[in-house]
């Protein structure tokens, strides 16, 4: 769309010291070119509202710390062009389905509580091997694709504002520690199927999925947790069903003893300090 | 434990439905368009093609299948609904077991009426 | 340390609903909870009203007179229809929820095609098969009779 001349950016405003409740406060702002969302925060913390809180950090759509819900959708604040919204009033409001602590920080603690106890590490039996490594352990492009979509995932918690089901049920883990704990589980290098199975084959697991699809929609880095979340249940699934062998984790390579320098490679200059 | 395998029963049970619910659809609200299966009258729930499919062990088999299986199914789906709601763990436990009891209730009264239904027929 | 439990902000029901935000595979899982629901509901009827038929030829014939009226005719359609539905889409949800129709992981490389744009063309067939079916049963209900 053309760029707007000034832009109305409607804020959920929260202060837990005071007893009111959340209301919104309406800002308006010139448009700069290449205004985010974030861009227009900053501006209206620096000149007009001083105590508007948010969480950002990288402004560059890495690190995962400024979801918000914005014009309905679940997504990072740093990445939304003002223009890409379609209309010159923005609505910001924290991201739904956590509890807000303020203004537009929510409580991410449910979520990563959750992350936890889905054990998203590397989990092997030669415990030796893993904290005083001989070696590398071996992993081909064909193993490293069947995980490498999943490791992209930045812990923004846009899939947990967009699920149906997170909505409405506290135990249900939720897309992001559901595709984590499958990113590990699909690591060729890691061997704790059975140990997250314990904790995946309750209701902390994904069993409250129904393939609505919103948590992969949602995704601002492309991780598409739904994809994971079905592969994993077909595996849990199998695995009842004795159908399912979890692959022997990666063995380590030696490290390689006589290393050969190729014909066609010159030898780098004299060093000169 | 119990999520892992009560998920994988809901998605057998579904694929049984499937075929029989399909069958049953197929003879009761299709029968103009394929006509299958009812021998005494144009009118799939006249008298006369209700004893003719109780005669057969074909039938009374299929009722009972597919009487367990969408009971299982169903209440099942009802009961991820209510529990995404987020009750407590004292309604669970009461969901759970009205649910466990009513579906287990209702379909000895089916399968009996469905054994019953055949004993009649062959005597007819 | 955080010590107080902040303002609660879930979604509840609405968050089911979302409709006009997000896609198609929404409405198909809101529509899917809709239609199992009335099946249940009709199928534990169901249940007694047929029961009838281990009564002898008088208890059948009652049982389906009060069944009989226009009103139920519709009834039953909407039934049909609703199983149509809900079995085509669960064929697909079995295809989905087992991670074979919705594509291999791949590097996301933007813009993301993700599962959902996989499997949207088994989303399409399934509303087209859906509503042959439903058309076929309309065709049987209310012209051939």
């Amino acid at each position: 769309m053309t760029a707007p001349a000034n832009v109305t950016f409607r804020i959920r405003r929260y202060d837990p010291a005071t007893q009111q409740p959340p209301a919104w406060e309406d800002v308006t702002l010139p448009y700069t070119h290449g205004m985010t969302v974030l861009d227009g925060l900053r501006t209206i913390k620096e000149t007009r509202a001083a105590t508007l809180a948010w969480r950002s950090s990288c402004r560059m759509g890495v690190c995962g710390s400024c979801g918000m819900f914005i014009n309905g959708h679940p997504r990072l604040a740093c990445n939304t062009q003002i223009t890409e919204l379609g209309t010159s009033l923005v609505t910001v409001a924290p991201l739904p389905n956590f509890a807000i602590i303020r203004d537009l920080v929510p409580d991410l603690r449910p979520m990563f509580d959750a992350h936890a106890a889905l054990m998203p590490h590397i989990i092997r039996e030669d415990t030796t091997e893993m904290y005083e490594p001989t070696g590398e352990y071996f992993q081909n492009p064909h193993e490293l694709e069947q995980f490498l979509q999943f490791t992209y995932c930045i812990k923004c918690g846009c899939c947990m504002a967009a699920c149906p089901t997170v909505a409405t049920d506290p135990a249900y883990s939720g897309p992001m520690p559901l595709a984590q704990s499958h990113r590990y589980n699909a690591d060729s290098r890691d061997g704790g199927f059975h140990a997250r199975k314990q904790v995946l084959a309750t209701e902390r697991g994904p069993w409250k999925c129904h393939y609505a699809g919103e948590c992969s929609q949602a995704c601002p880095k492309g991780v598409d947790p739904a994809r994971a979340i079905q592969i994993m249940k077909r595996q849990l699934v199998f695995d009842y069903l004795r159908l399912y062998k979890q692959p022997c984790p990666s063995k380590v390579v030696a490290k390689p003893t006589e290393i050969k320098r190729r014909a066609d490679v010159p030898e780098a200059p004299a060093a000169t300090i | 434990m119990r999520d892992q395998r009560l998920w994988t029963w809901h998605v057998l049970a579904g694929l049984v439905i499937l075929v029989f619910l399909g069958l049953h659809m197929a003879i009761m609200h299709l029968d103009v368009l394929l006509g299958i299966f009812n021998p005494g009258d144009p009118h799939p729930i006249a008298w006369a093609n209700v004893v003719a499919r109780a005669k057969t062990g074909f039938f009374t088999f299929s009722y009972i299948v597919l009487l367990g299986a969408a009971l299982f199914h169903g209440l099942y789906g009802f009961r991820n609904i209510l529990f995404e709601l987020g009750p407590g763990p004292g309604v669970k436990r009461a969901a759970n077991l009205v649910l466990t009891v009513g579906g287990l209730g209702l379909f000895v009264f089916g399968a009996w009426a469905a054994w019953a239904a055949g004993t009649l027929a062959r005597t007819l | 340390m955080l010590d107080n439990q902040g303002h609660p902000n879930r979604l509840g029901i609405w968050g089911w609903l979302g409709g006009g935000r997000w896609g198609f595979e929404r409405y198909l899982y809101t529509l899917h909870r809709l239609t199992g629901l009335g099946l249940l509901c009709y199928f534990l009827l169901h249940i007694f009203v047929t029961s009838a038929r281990a009564f002898g030829p008088e208890a059948w014939a009652a049982s389906m007179a009060r069944v009989s009226g226009p009103l139920f005719v519709v009834g039953e359609f909407l039934v049909f229809s609703a199983f149509a539905f809900h079995a085509v889409n669960g064929v697909r949800l079995v295809l989905v929820e087992l991670g074979w129709a919705i594509g291999k992981p791949i590097e996301p490389i933007y813009p993301y095609r993700t599962s959902v744009h996989e499997q949207r063309p088994l989303a399409l067939g399934v509303m087209v098969l859906a509503g042959l079916i439903v058309l076929a049963g309309g065709l049987d209900f209310f012209i051939l009779h």
